[in-house]
């Protein structure tokens, strides 16, 4: 009984894990020359779709992040270099349509953040223990 | 000495609170625009089928203007549409539209039907003056000064209160400001 339900579990298991998600990029949009289509996902992977937010616009099917696919497409046909493409959209759309915030003044702190807090941690560690240590001397040397 | 170290979790605690705090009050699908204080995009629009005059950056040289994104596909903005109407009949205010990836015909039906209050109206059938303007939805209002900058940038209907209250003082205030240049 156990077993059976633990194989049909592995079995829808690997049936959903197995089927391909489907793709947003719809075959029309994409490039024949593989090199550069590979360029326009990996640079559309780090684009915000910015009517769903949440999605990069590789994935989404708005029709708002298929415009700017095939602007992506476009412009490296044109012969853009990635950094150029990426610039473009961020200088219409500002930062929010990276997925990834960039490293600048206004986002130093989050960046800095994690070193910050774990430096402070660490040092409240730190003290913690060695207060322990004096004291659990100070205990030692009274007992003596 | 102790003591105050103690604290200090406590008050790193309380500032983290009051800053997520204000974070949720904001609307994250409120993003600003990229292209504020920034000259118009260019761009050189034909006309919409069924009427003659199209839209291109020059044509609002020295005015102070709305531009608005619109659609006959787009549900807000049949809201939208009478507040327009209003503002262009009553306010003199120029009023541009850029017809957004629309069927060709259908942004000239819909303007028969409920009237026109654009002086100037581009076909964007691609999208991609949509695209420099960083367009995220329609309907979606721009205002330019009298040097054709962009100042300002609406996202969402127009209503008669956010008229009122955010977009009528400061075309007043720019037109003020193109007065005074000489």
């Amino acid at each position: 009984m156990l077993r059976s339900i633990i194989s049909a579990a592995l079995a829808l298991i690997f049936a959903v894990a197995s089927v391909e998600p489907t793709l947003a990029v719809e075959p029309d949009e994409m490039l024949d020359n593989p090199v550069l289509e590979a360029r326009a996902r990996e640079i559309s992977r780090q684009l915000r779709c910015v009517v769903c937010q949440s999605q990069n616009i590789d994935d989404s099917n708005a029709p708002l992040a298929k415009d700017m696919r095939l602007l992506v497409r476009e412009r490296l046909v044109a012969g853009d270099s990635d950094e150029a493409i990426i610039a473009y959209l961020v200088a219409r759309y500002g930062d929010y349509v990276l997925l990834k915030p960039p490293v600048q003044t206004n986002t130093a702190f989050l960046w800095a953040a994690p070193a910050l807090i774990f430096t402070f941690a660490a040092g409240m560690a730190g003290l913690y223990l060695s207060r322990m240590r004096r004291a659990d001397n100070a205990a030692a040397d009274e007992r003596r | 000495m102790k003591r105050i170290l103690f604290l200090v979790p406590l008050a790193l605690f309380v500032v983290l609170g009051i800053y997520f705090a204000v974070g949720l009050t904001r609307d994250p699908s409120h993003m600003p625009s990229a292209l504020i204080d920034k000259p118009l995009p260019e761009f050189d629009l034909a006309a919409i089928e069924g009427e003659t005059r199209g839209f291109a950056t020059s044509d609002l040289d020295g005015e102070v203007a709305l531009i608005n994104f619109f659609g006959s596909w787009c549900i807000s903005c049949i809201i939208e549409h009478p507040v327009l109407m209003d503002i262009a009949a009553r306010e003199g205010v120029v009023i541009a539209g850029i017809d957004w990836k629309d069927k060709p015909g259908a942004g000239k039906s819909w303007l028969d039907q409920r009237g026109n209050p654009y002086v100037f109206i581009g076909d964007d059938p691609s999208g991609r003056t949509a695209i420099d303007f960083g367009i995220t939805g329609a309907p979606e209002t721009f205002i330019i000064d009298h040097k054709g900058r962009v100042r300002y940038r609406y996202a969402g209907p127009i209503t008669p209160q956010i008229w009122q209250r955010d977009l009528k003082p400061l075309v007043e205030k720019l037109r003020k400001e193109g007065d005074d240049a000489p």
